[in-house]
């Protein structure tokens, strides 16, 4: 009964937080935006805090989170004194890439101001895209990301202010990557939502790679929701490094909305983080269009990571390709749903997922959940979840070559992750992530704020 | 080099042997031969340090020191090889990682400098040569994918990289056609030094005519009940184990 209590008080709190506030968090945004914030607060409300019995959400319960916190939400931008593009201009030498840096939810104006792009690119904050870009943005904004569907999607659409917007004109392929490092810096808790628009026109090219980082020890959540909408042949590789202290909750969503012969990667690398939550929904909505998608995480102490997939196959012949792993110490627990719904007309649908797990103690918990949905006779699907620990025998075969135990175990430990590392196609990029997660095996990415920015260094 | 005295080591709690005694010196060349389940595997791994196999009596020194106080990576540095009867496979850890990892954790024991990526390379391509691998091998995951074969022809290549003192080739030719047999053995040969020493753990008499023994043992029942010269291998050929049974008087 105090659960129940409990959940209706945050949803009304949170809701309050809406009404009160309405005439900051609506200044300055066009009424199309403002008006979806109802139908959003409706559909929270309806849904409530994801909990156990929110379906979905079984293995993340975030009624405990959300029961328990109070903090800042940031309406308007922290004014920063720093020049955040100066902290991180010291970048990987070989890996140059368009740096846009996002603090606390908000596009820094100040750090991108200097950052150009080339053959009609448009890198800008999401506010004054949707002011600025109306036309364009209105067609898939909380189009792609409905907010009846999930309720953490339904809380982001209340509160969003801003966020990046991104858009690659048809047939221009860019080849430098564009790097968003989202920060969270506050001298008190805070609550961040941030939301973001990418745009891939037709036949069009893009590498995108996503740091989550924090800079102060404070407890932060992060509600971070971006929608993707991939034209005709476009091309897209996402990649995520997470890498936020462990008071920290990451409640993520990506929306991607794939034309005809569009090809999407995904790559999620989750290093740290407190309590982590990646929803990931694709829509396979024209011919031959292609998704693989990976990730990896992990995880030790009390953190937990959980992956939701959705992949809906709505047109013939296309495919979608899903590789996750986890790698589970100390009391970490883990979550792992890979949905797949194959449409009556979604003939010739080749639709595979593999979600392998390692836990290295007897206190770590993994729950995997393949859901096949298939409705027509003429497709490939296959689907399959280990759980293990290290084996014994190939541990024991390196010792005997002369490698010691602790040594070995990260070796075994490296290789099992590598299978998800060898699907990032930047080479540069792989070389730093690898370089990442090898530390991170050996303890050696500590926890405190200080390290976060080591990673891009 | 090698000194086993009343060893007794058993496998979940079932007795596997019962009281081994061998000695092998440098130089020498050792054929440990026996029926299915006498123990010849178990010994073989006892000596290399594998977990699932619990001592539980005698003691057992390589170059006079107490290999039980031991780690396995320490006695492999040490200088002992075990070439395993099932060598696993080991996806997404590269054969150059493992073995420049393998090489340099011994040079490093001996108070040795590492080897340069290049050094290393090129030794890697004189001991394949040697051993006649297939150089594309060396291109993949430990063991993946590879053949009965090629995997005996691999743990021979470590082998030879490692330059182990006491190599102990467990049931090395079994599963190997004639051609790969004879590569192994060739292999082995070519390892064989004064200084050195062999034992071969195996069930057929085939090896023997390839790796010619300077001893021959019986393992029966977890005890060493017959010690000869090379003959003892071409009188198991040719009467069974069944004749050492009825010596024994079973």
């Amino acid at each position: 009964m105090a659960d129940v209590l409990e959940k209706i008080s945050a949803v009304q709190r949170i809701s309050g937080l809406l009404d009160n506030n309405l005439s900051k968090i609506e200044e300055g945004l066009p009424a199309w935006v403002n008006q979806i914030r109802q139908p959003a607060l409706k559909a929270f409300q309806r849904m409530g805090i994801p909990g156990f019995r929110t379906e979905n959400y079984k293995y993340t319960d975030l009624t405990r989170l959300f029961g328990n916190e109070n903090f800042r939400r940031a309406y308007v931008p922290d004014d920063f004194e720093v020049d955040l593009s100066e902290v991180f201009s010291c970048d990987v030498p070989e890996f140059d890439t368009h740096l846009i840096l996002v603090v606390n939810g908000w596009y820094d104006e100040k750090s991108n101001r200097n950052t150009t792009y080339p053959d009609g690119v448009v890198v800008k904050s999401f506010r004054r895209a949707m002011i600025e870009n109306s036309d364009l943005v209105m067609n898939y904004y909380a189009k792609l990301a409905p907010v009846n569907e999930d309720p953490l999607t339904a809380l982001n659409t209340m509160f969003s202010q801003d966020g990046v917007f991104i858009h690659i004109p048809d047939h221009v392929h860019i080849s430098k990557p564009l790097q968003i490092i989202n920060i969270l810096r506050s001298e008190d808790d805070l609550y961040v939502t941030q939301r973001n628009l990418i745009i891939a026109g037709k036949n069009s090219q893009v590498k995108l790679m996503i740091c989550d980082h924090t800079l102060m020890p404070q407890q932060f959540i992060n509600n971070n929701l971006t929608e993707i909408q991939l034209g005709q042949d476009a091309v897209a590789d996402i990649y995520s490094i997470q890498n936020q202290h462990n008071k920290t909750a990451s409640l993520s969503g990506i929306y991607v909305h794939q034309e005809q012969g569009s090809q999407l990667v995904t790559n999620a690398i989750t290093l740290h983080g407190g309590i982590i939550r990646n929803n990931l929904k694709v829509l396979l909505d024209g011919e031959y269009a292609s998704a693989k998608i990976c990730g990896l995480a992990l995880s030790d102490k009390n953190q937990h990571v959980d992956n939701y997939t959705n992949i809906e196959h709505i047109k013939p012949n296309c495919e979608s390709n899903q590789l996750y792993k986890n790698i589970l110490d100390d009391n970490s627990t883990g979550g792992f749903t890979g949905r797949i719904h194959v449409l009556p007309y979604a003939v010739k649908t080749a639709a595979y997922q593999r979600n392998n797990n390692v836990l290295l103690t007897n206190a770590a918990r993994m729950n995997t959940k393949p859901q096949l949905v298939i409705d027509n006779d003429d497709v490939k699907c296959s689907h399959g979840a280990t759980v293990g620990r290290i084996n014994d025998e190939a541990l024991f075969y390196l010792q005997a070559r002369g490698i010691n135990e602790k040594e070995a175990r990260l070796m075994l430990m490296f290789a099992f992750a590598h299978e998800v590392l060898a699907e990032v196609k930047i080479e540069k990029l792989r070389d730093v992530i690898d370089k990442l997660v090898n530390k991170r095996l050996r303890g050696e990415v500590s926890k405190c704020h200080s390290c976060a920015m080591d990673c891009i260094r | 080099m090698l000194v086993i005295k009343d060893l007794y080591a058993k496998v979940e709690g079932k007795d596997i042997l019962k009281g081994i005694n061998l000695t092998v010196n440098a130089g020498e060349v050792h054929a440990i031969m026996g029926p299915n389940g006498s123990g010849k595997s178990t010994l073989a791994n006892v000596l290399a340090g594998h977990s699932n196999f619990e001592v539980t009596h005698g003691s057992v020194t390589f170059n006079g020191k107490d290999i039980f106080e031991m780690s396995p990576d320490v006695r492999a540095k040490e200088g002992l090889f075990l070439s395993f009867q099932y060598p696993v496979e080991i996806p997404g850890v590269s054969m150059v990682n493992f073995l420049k990892t393998a090489v340099n954790e011994h040079r490093k024991y001996r108070n040795e400098k590492e080897l340069s990526a290049g050094d290393f390379l090129k030794l890697m391509r004189e001991k394949k040569a040697m051993v006649q691998i297939d150089s594309q091998l060396t291109n993949r995951s430990v063991n993946e994918g590879f053949s009965g074969g090629e995997k005996k022809k691999n743990e021979i290549f470590q082998m030879a990289m490692l330059e182990p003192k006491l190599a102990i080739l467990d049931e090395t030719d079994s599963g190997l056609d004639i051609d790969a047999l004879r590569i192994v053995s060739n292999g082995v040969n070519m390892l064989k030094s004064k200084d050195n020493a062999t034992i071969l753990v195996t069930h057929y008499q085939r090896l023997l005519d390839y790796i010619v023994p300077d001893f021959v043992h019986v393992l029966y029942e977890g005890r060493i009940v017959k010690s000869a010269g090379k003959e003892l291998a071409l009188e198991l050929e040719a009467k069974g184990y069944d004749w050492i049974k009825k010596e024994l008087g079973e």
